[in-house]
């Protein structure tokens, strides 16, 4: 009893047990769990079937990413920020990079700028293509998985062509990029779009439109616009709730502005305006504008030598930046601090991820393990980013 | 017990002079069951492959390729000697006796319902005149086995399984039976035996083309609510994989969990012999004039092509969700069955 | 009412079109490779392995100051004045006995950085990947050519060098051992 009082009128009162209620359970879902994309570990108070209460615990995967940038040189920090979030290290990567040069004041050499915009959109294709098949495998449908990863083969063959990694990939670099496209490999992404396009049907009937899956998706975990804003959600999350902020669009970084694609938003087809499914078909149409963007990038890339920019030893004065850039999962900020020196004193990551799963708790109250485990998949988690 | 009886007297005649009538029916009892315990040993194995298979070939891939040479058709056997070889586990704060009791039950249960299945016209191990309601309230017991091992294993997940595991096999018991009552009100019989025979004829006369479209819905209602009996998906939410990482027997390894493994097969066979054996004709042949084709033949042609769209099924379909399971079996299946007892009822009045 | 019948039939339906799909795909040939029996062929950039040409090495440690992770260990003696350790293919003169040259690839984080500086480019990535071991000792792999026996010369000339070079400063007598 924390009250010492021994006066108020409730003294009196009895606790009458109602015959009906039932314990709390606590359910320790995680960190080894098939559903928590990773090491989460979830701590849920159930009520039967339903979720009292839902509480992320982050850690399992701290791997000391910003501690371990402070003891390397500015280009060693690359393979570190691509194994954050390694579904998309291209875009990790772009956006070190482009902070760094940025501080460097450094002007990139056009054809690698487009080089970059091509594989950090192909990356947010196969970073949604897992997406898309971990979240038909967290609502039991097993097909969408394999074909989500057929596709991401290809994309990953065009990756290992040009940079050599079939993950982490350290392909953009500060001031450039590592090495030139080979020969016919933009033809090649050329064919990748031609033949990715009309796939998009194919996950459209076997899982986006299917009744089962929309039952389970729509009206559930609905993430209003304003508290979606209050939670600092970015990205697809955002997006799926109806706000239209692309930083590619509203914030142009690198050369985004030249091409034409639109802002996928959520506007609640199935169900309510925010909810799971609209998150999930915001990414899908993204794909879809991704792979627009790709041929737009392939049509009019200038001839050139890629690495001409990329500086011999990477001088950074002295100062600090924040440098934000739309990742598959959404705002991803650099937060870098430089004396001049070889290293940097301090990079943050202002992680899309970790600020997305903070919704967790907010969403998942009243609803069920199974939702819980719908909402989770559309949250479209990274643990290696939000651990880092 | 007479048709089996009656079989083996036909296929070994020296033997029933020297031998009593009791031994005799002992011995011909025991070799029967240990036939068909053969028979779902083998069954299982080779669906486990099957199902491997048509998952793989849906998902674009092979599946297994190399045990046993051609398409690896022999890797569910070393899977089952892997298991076989397994450590023994039981957790510690587990109730030992109900945890190594559960699989039993679940598997003699699945054993016990091929006791009625009429493979030919005569050999059926015992040819009960209320076969269809024993097979029914046979099935229900698997519930026992499940709830037991959840509960016994004392883990969180697994009683989540158990629980939804009981939850759902007694709603959909309700559609099952309902739709195989319009059957019963067709053939006017208990007898798997019976109702097969009152299906003679082409294709035509099964009774899925009886009274179309209602019998077909009658069908289609059973088949569904049988894919919840044995967990298949879309309605495997008692293992559902993502979200209780393996439901009821996630506790269970090596040779326990292989008996689960080895039950869930069976019932899927069972389930579907039994819509076989209802609705389309059990071992008859779709034209008379292919009469000379044995019954069981036709009788497992049917089961297997059943067990194939399960799968088929099973490799398309996202899981529903507790509620919704609920809905589709209080609010979909069991109304419409109503509505076709009456229409067959009503049907069956007006051409009497 | 209206509602209810239509979702029935909406489940009806698209549970049809899904199942057509899957039965589509179970004639498509499939995409994957039998692994042992058949292989991807690699890319030449593909980084799995890497491998120095000892011989072209000139000694200059810029991978071992490249690496992130430490993954790269060299040990270098100077060669003496009169000695000619000859020149790397690309003309770059050898001033250096790489006496230890070990690449622990259970460190490496195959980000190719070590590649990049090497003036001789005698350091490099190779697609060769399947070099998994039952000992993680056989992950390092040693490229010197210099036996023990050799590097014990080396050093113990070196340190007599140094002895001189010390004594010829300072003037004093060098220690006995």
């Amino acid at each position: 009893m924390a009250q010492t009082n021994n006066f108020p009128e409730t003294r009196f009162e009895l606790e009458i047990p109602d015959p009906l209620k039932t314990d709390e359970f606590i359910l320790n879902m995680g960190p080894q769990h098939p559903s928590t994309h990773g090491v989460l570990r979830v701590l849920l108070k159930t009520d039967g079937e339903i979720v009292e209460s839902a509480t992320p615990y982050i850690g399992y995967l701290h791997r000391t990413f910003e501690k371990h940038a402070e003891r390397m040189t500015w280009p060693q920090v690359v393979p570190y920020v691509d194994r954050m979030d390694y579904l998309a290290s291209m875009n990790n990567s772009l956006g070190y990079a482009l902070a760094v040069e940025k501080m460097m004041g450094l002007e990139v050499n056009e054809r690698a700028q487009y080089l970059r915009i091509i594989v950090s959109e192909l990356n947010r294709i196969a970073s949604h293509l897992v997406f898309l098949g971990t979240y038909g495998l967290d609502v039991g449908a097993f097909t969408p998985f394999l074909y989500g990863f057929r596709e991401r083969e290809r994309i990953i063959d065009l990756f290992e062509e040009i940079s050599g990694g079939r993950l982490l990939y350290n392909y953009i670099w500060i001031g450039g990029v590592a090495f030139d496209a080979p020969d016919g490999w933009l033809e090649k992404v050329n064919e990748f779009c031609d033949y990715f396009e009309p796939k998009i049907k194919e996950y459209n009937d076997l899982l986006t439109f299917n009744k089962i899956f929309i039952e389970r998706t729509a009206n559930v975990g609905v993430i209003p616009a304003d508290l979606a804003i209050n939670y600092g959600l970015s990205g697809p999350t955002l997006r799926g709730s109806g706000v239209n902020f692309d930083l590619r669009k509203n914030d142009p970084y690198c050369i985004y502005d030249r091409f034409d694609f639109n802002v996928c938003i959520g506007k609640g087809e199935q169900g309510t305006v925010g909810d799971s499914w609209d998150r999930y078909y915001v990414r899908i149409e993204e794909m879809v504008e991704s792979a627009k963007i790709v041929r737009q990038a392939v049509n009019q890339i200038p001839d050139g030598d890629a690495k001409e920019t990329v500086p011999r030893n990477v001088r950074v004065p002295a100062g600090e930046i924040y440098f934000r850039t739309e990742t598959p999962r959404g705002e991803l900020g650099y937060y870098i601090v430089s004396d001049g020196g070889k290293n940097p004193v301090r990079v943050k990551v202002r992680a899309p991820a970790f600020c997305n799963l903070s919704i967790l708790p907010a969403v998942a109250r009243g609803t069920m393990v199974a939702d819980l485990v719908a909402i989770l998949g559309s949250l479209d988690i990274v643990l290696g980013e939000i651990d880092r | 017990m007479e048709p089996i009886l009656k079989l083996f007297t036909e296929l070994l005649p020296g033997l029933s002079p020297l031998l009593p009538y009791w031994l005799l029916a002992t011995l011909s009892a025991l070799i029967a069951a240990l036939v068909l315990f053969g028979f779902i040993a083998v069954f299982a194995l080779f669906a486990i492959w099957l199902e491997r298979k048509i998952s793989a070939h849906m998902q674009d891939r092979l599946g297994p390729m190399e045990v046993g040479g051609w398409h690896g058709w022999a890797q569910t056997i070393a899977d089952t000697f892997k298991l076989l070889m397994k450590e023994d586990l039981i957790p510690e704060k587990a109730d030992r006796f109900l945890f190594k009791l559960a699989p039993m039950i679940v598997f003699s249960v699945s054993i016990a319902s091929f006791a009625v299945l009429p493979w030919s016209r005569d050999f059926i191990p015992t040819d009960l005149n209320v076969g269809l309601l024993y097979i029914l309230s046979i099935s229900s017991l698997a519930v026992i086995g499940i709830l037991m091992g959840g509960w016994a294993s004392n883990n969180k997940w697994s009683l989540y399984g158990a629980m939804r595991s009981v939850a759902q096999i007694v709603s959909y018991e309700i559609p099952i039976s309902l739709s195989l009552i319009t059957v019963i009100l067709i053939t006017g019989t208990l007898s798997m035996q019976g109702i097969v025979q009152s299906q003679q004829g082409n294709f035509l006369s099964w009774n899925i083309f009886h009274y179309f479209p209602f019998m077909f819905v009658a069908f289609v209602i059973y088949f569904i609510a049988s894919l919840a009996e044995v967990n298949r998906t879309p309605f495997d939410l008692p293992e559902a994989e993502s979200e209780l990482v393996a439901g009821f027997h996630t506790e269970y390894s090596g040779m326990r969990f292989a008996f689960f493994f080895l039950a869930e097969y069976a019932n899927m066979f069972i389930v579907s012999a039994i819509a076989a054996t209802a609705f389309l004709g059990g071992w008859l042949p779709p034209f008379s004039f292919l009469d000379f084709i044995p019954g069981p033949f036709w009788f497992f042609g049917k089961s297997l092509f059943l067990v194939f769209v399960q799968m088929w099924l099973r490799w398309t379909l996202p899981r529903l969700r507790v509620d919704q399971l609920m809905y589709t079996s209080w609010k979909v299946l069991t109304p419409f069955s109503f509505v076709l007892i009456l229409i067959v009822s009503f049907w069956q009045l007006l051409t009497l | 009412m209206r509602e209810y019948f239509k979702n029935i039939y909406e489940a009806i339906v698209t549970i049809l079109i899904g199942m057509g799909v899957t039965f589509r795909h179970l004639f498509v040939p499939s995409v994957t490779l039998q692994y042992p029996h058949e292989k991807l062929k690699l890319p030449e950039r593909s980084r799995m392995k890497l491998f120095v040409n000892i011989d072209d090495c000139i000694g200059c440690r810029q991978c071992e100051r490249a690496c992130p992770v430490d993954c790269i260990t060299i040990d270098t003696i100077k060669a003496g004045k009169d000695e000619d350790l000859g020149a790397a293919s690309n003309g770059q003169k050898k001033r250096f006995h790489v006496t230890k040259f070990d690449i622990d690839m259970s460190l490496c984080c195959f980000c190719n950085l070590c590649t990049f500086p090497c003036p001789t480019e005698c350091i490099y990535m190779t697609p060769e990947f399947d070099f998994a071991t039952y000992d993680r000792n056989n992950l390092i792999f040693h490229f010197s050519n210099y036996t023990p026996e050799q590097v014990r010369e080396l050093k113990e000339r070196e340190a007599q060098q140094k002895a001189a070079l010390a004594n010829a400063k300072t003037g004093k007598k060098p220690e006995q051992k």
